[in-house]
């Protein structure tokens, strides 16, 4: 491999300028890891292309060599879906970072894939706009990294996902031709692989433009702080909310665990010896909140609230956020290291599985701390372990997939947001049949059939695409005797 | 149009008879696939059996057009050939409803309004404007939706696990019964809106909403008729709705007649005390934009799909979609095509979404009806093209969701959409032989005619 890929350096350097190819050993390395750096294997190659057309010739070039590539936003996924390939190009998208267009009577903005996630809505903020995903960390991810991984973020219980606010990809295929994906309307004819794209962890394409819907900025926020005894407490209070027909924007739970490292950390002064807090975030029209967030407080109180703290302007609320936003990181306080995990259950059994993830710790000997999403079942578990005692890294690994394996068993899915990755791929097979698995790969044979793009993810044993029967490479002879078009 | 019945051998009968328990003779006045008989119409009661009967008919080669209520077949292009109708109405059943997870999973042949009355009594709703007759898997195989598509999105949105049978008979899942999950592809994307010619939707599982307490209908009437500038005053109150604080579920536009005036409408959802006081607001912005507003509980004027005649020929019926700045022009150019092929069309749609549809009277002669879809078409060109930034975007596109044959001979193909190449890969992937509702999406012995991932007459 590694003539082939000294024989793309020339074509690199010609296509990206050669202050843009990184072939010096050490600089690799600074490439060989992602957020999950468990994870880890230098580049062969790196380019930072700065426009569309030179990521369609980079990706051109690695075809017609055979070498496969991966591309990488900022570096901020939790699943290793950037994770280079030892013997492949790494395609960095850092420098395309523009805000190409606001257009505030439409509510979209075409952005380049580099932007990070909150640069789109300060652009947005001036026409009284947002973008409204917001993975915990959109100060620094980036806008394609979010579509390959379908972001979410604490806001999405009301406001969605990814996928339900792009409206228009510009992509470069597999096999390196720009094309795009929807037109930024949000209704196109055929098929919908401006959906099937989203999320799809980089190995469908590259994505060189994005179309997103902005939303207008809410006219009042609310955060509710309300603490409780126990998990359970706070999960009868957001059982009662989701029931009374109240869709908060956010709805997050720490347990006593999270809140100390919490502490230890940001001083959020959440209140004294509680064993569990819930956040609530209402947004809208100010007449619609004010109504619900009576109705929240009553249901919090009922519950069994030992404290209720509110808050409506942006620096309060910010205190109220301050300890949940610091979580992961705050475990490192009281954990030499620890694993992310990020599971989903259906909501209603977040008191089952959290019940089976304290036995689970016990029986093991290893401490979890639990921050969760709590009104749409998304649990971020954190599996606190030393790393220098022999034996503990892989009970910690073992525990953390034992936690998998309990929210399968609650109907839920080995990952609500971080993405399957590299770390999660041979978890696959526990929530899909190899059926399932064929038959999204006839996807990847669809786009990526000679399996170049991000290869080694997200599935764990490649589908091979081979000719299909009946397949027609040729234009159809109507559509060359000009009877007839595609569409 | 092919009317010719196609014929099936007995061996094919007599293995699709063992797949599945209800296997008949085509009826070509009921089971007709826009004009065209197939020769077998099969109703499997359980995904195992849809399996074991699609692998029948692979192995005799056969062509297949899944049916769910029918409501949306006979729009648009008849199959190139069909041997197989699978009438999915004998799998009905709502499977679970769970209502503390705002989540239902549901078979494809359960009607929507079946759905809404297990769901409402829990005081749930799928948020889908489809018809009641329709059924979970036509609208999701349709891409159906009304209104609401504003603030709730279309079937893709809400769909957050399938079951798919494929042209092979191999049975395949996505996603799960969790609402949020981004483990492996979202077949369910690439099934919203296929037609049928990816494989046959058994099962759906979504994400449900609350039914809101209290609703309203603000409208805003740019009259009188013939007031110069309405159509750009509508236009504009349109974005201004869009974009105001006060979350709309729905932003109509209705510019009908006769008097044809346009109207601007409105819905809002939440509590009774919230919706009154927004209601109030949004009349003030209406009227702000130079309408006169009120407010109705009736949103009888924006259910355009019921004004469109359920049997019979549907006549033309042109989807524009475009950005919302481009509104304005968009009204001009429908205007002006209808003027220059002397036919008035009704439009509507949610505007606000960035959608409109254009009707045409079934009376409407042929040569009038294409000339409208083709001087349309070259107008549109124009207001999309403006926009141009040198990315090769296309800013909206003009799809003829139904016409009559001899319209859309005359008129021709809609344009390509975007990524039409990669498309017909994943068609080939999953049907290589091309034998799922053959001819709707793809150039095929018979003329083609352009798809449509919403079927706004309802689906399926």
């Amino acid at each position: 491999m590694t003539t082939a890929i000294e024989a793309l350096v020339p074509r690199m350097r010609e296509i990206c300028g050669a202050a843009n190819v990184i072939t010096d050993p050490l600089e690799l390395r600074t490439y060989e890891c992602d957020g999950l750096t468990s994870h880890r294997s230098v580049p062969a190659l790196v380019v930072l292309p700065g426009a569309a057309a030179e990521v369609a010739s980079v990706v051109a070039a690695c075809a017609a060599a055979g070498v496969p590539f991966v591309a990488r936003g900022s570096g901020t996924g939790l699943s290793g879906g950037a994770l280079p390939h030892k013997d492949g190009v790494l395609i960095v998208m850092t420098r395309m970072r523009s805000i190409i267009e606001i257009d505030p009577v439409s509510r979209r903005a075409i952005v380049e894939p580099g932007a990070t996630n909150l640069s789109v809505s300060k652009a947005a903020a001036p026409f009284g706009l947002f973008y409204a995903p917001d993975p915990s960390s959109q100060v620094i991810c980036s806008i394609g990294g979010n579509v390959a991984e379908n972001s979410g973020g604490a806001h999405c219980l009301k406001h969605g996902f990814t996928v339900n606010h792009v409206t228009g990809l510009q992509i470069v295929t597999p096999s390196g031709e720009l094309t795009w994906l929807g037109d930024g309307t949000g209704v196109t004819g055929g098929y919908d692989l401006l959906g099937a794209f989203t999320g799809s962890e980089g190995t469908l394409g590259i994505v060189t433009k994005v179309v997103v819907k902005l939303m207008p900025l809410p006219e009042v926020v609310h955060t509710l702080l309300a603490a409780y005894a126990t998990t359970s407490e706070g999960g009868r209070a957001v059982s009662d909310i989701i029931g009374a027909g109240i869709v908060p924007a956010a709805i997050e739970m720490m347990d006593a665990l999270s809140i100390e490292a919490a502490e230890a950390a940001v001083q959020c002064n959440y209140p004294a010896g509680a064993g569990a807090v819930l956040i609530v975030e209402l947004d809208g029209p100010a007449s619609e909140v004010e109504a619900e967030l009576a109705t929240v407080r009553a249901l919090c109180e009922k519950a069994g609230a030992t404290e209720i703290r509110a808050a409506d302007d942006p620096a309060q609320r910010a205190v109220i956020w301050a300890g949940r936003k610091s979580a992961f990181a705050a475990v490192g306080r009281i954990s030499p290291a620890f694993i992310v995990q990020d599971g989903v259950v259906p909501r209603t059994s977040l008191g089952a599985v959290l019940a089976r993830i304290a036995a689970l710790s016990a029986s093991a000997g290893i401490r979890v701390a639990n921050v969760f999403h709590a009104g749409d079942g998304n649990l971020h578990p954190l599996v606190l372990y030393d790393d220098s005692v022999p034996g503990e890294p892989e009970a910690a690994e073992e525990l953390s997939g034992a936690i998998l394996d309990a929210c399968l068993e609650q109907g839920g899915s080995i990952t609500g947001e971080h993405g399957v990755g590299v770390d999660k791929s041979r978890y696959m097979p526990k929530m899909f049949g190899p059926d399932d698995l064929d038959t999204m790969q006839l996807v990847r044979c669809a786009f990526d059939p000679a399996s170049l793009c991000n290869p080694g993810k997200v599935f764990p044993t490649p589908r091979l695409c081979g000719e299909v029967p009946g397949h027609r490479r040729a234009p159809h002879p109507a559509v060359t005797a000009g009877q007839a078009e595609i569409f | 149009m092919d009317t010719e019945r196609s014929v099936v051998p007995a061996a094919a009968l007599a293995s699709l008879s063992a797949a599945c328990a209800e296997v008949r003779e085509a009826d070509p006045a009921a089971d007709a696939v826009a004009g065209v008989v197939p020769s077998l119409v099969a109703s499997p009661a359980s995904t195992d059996e849809a399996s074991a009967l699609l692998r029948a008919a692979a192995g005799h080669g056969l062509t297949v057009v899944p049916r769910g209520a029918g409501t949306g077949l006979g729009w648009g292009t008849p199959p190139s050939s069909c041997d197989l109708v699978v009438d999915m109405r004998r799998m009905n059943q709502v499977i679970e409803h769970a209502a503390g997870d705002l989540v239902a999973r549901v078979q494809a042949g359960t009607t929507i309004g079946a759905l809404a009355s297990a769901l409402g009594a829990a005081g749930q709703q799928l948020a889908l404007d489809a018809p009641a007759d329709a059924t979970v898997g036509g609208v999701v195989a349709t891409g159906t939706a009304g209104p609401r598509r504003f603030r709730y999105g279309a079937a893709r949105d809400l769909l957050i696990g399938i079951t798919v049978v494929r042209a092979d008979g191999v049975v395949a899942h996505s996603g799960g019964k969790v609402v949020k999950n981004v483990a492996g592809y979202d077949l369910g994307k690439l099934l919203s809106g296929s037609r049928g010619t990816l494989g046959l939707i058994t099962e759906a599982t979504f994400r449900l909403h609350p039914v809101p307490a209290a609703e309203a209908w603000v409208t805003g009437e740019f009259g009188p008729p013939d007031r110069a500038g309405a159509a750009s005053a509508a236009a504009s109150a349109v974005a201004s709705a869009a974009r105001s604080a006060l979350v709309p579920s729905a932003v109509e536009l209705a510019w009908t007649g006769p008097p044809v005036v346009p109207r601007v409408g409105v819905l809002l959802e939440g509590t009774p005390s919230g919706v009154a006081d927004r209601a109030d607001l949004m009349a003030e912005l209406l009227a702000a934009a130079g309408a006169t507003p009120a407010v109705a509980d009736s949103e009888t004027p924006f259910r355009w799909w019921e004004q469109i005649p359920e049997s019979g020929p549907v006549g033309t019926v042109v989807r524009v979609t475009f950005w919302v700045r481009q509104l304005a022009d968009v009204l001009g150019a429908l205007a002006t095509a209808g003027a220059s092929a002397g036919v008035g069309p009704a439009v509507s749609g949610p505007a606000g979404a960035g959608v409109l549809y254009a009707r045409l009277d079934p009376a409407t002669g042929d040569g009038a009806a294409a000339r409208f879809i083709r001087d349309l078409r070259d107008r549109m060109l124009g207001v999309f093209g403006g926009s141009g930034d040198g990315s090769g975007l296309v800013r909206g596109g003009v799809a003829v969701l139904a016409a009559p044959a001899a319209v859309l001979a005359t008129a021709g193909p809609d344009a390509p959409v975007p990524g039409a190449d990669l498309m017909r890969a994943v068609k080939d992937q999953f049907d290589p032989q091309h034998r799922m509702f053959p001819g709707l999406m793809f150039p095929g012995p018979v003329f083609p005619v352009p798809m449509s991932p919403e079927r706004p007459s309802g689906g399926g």
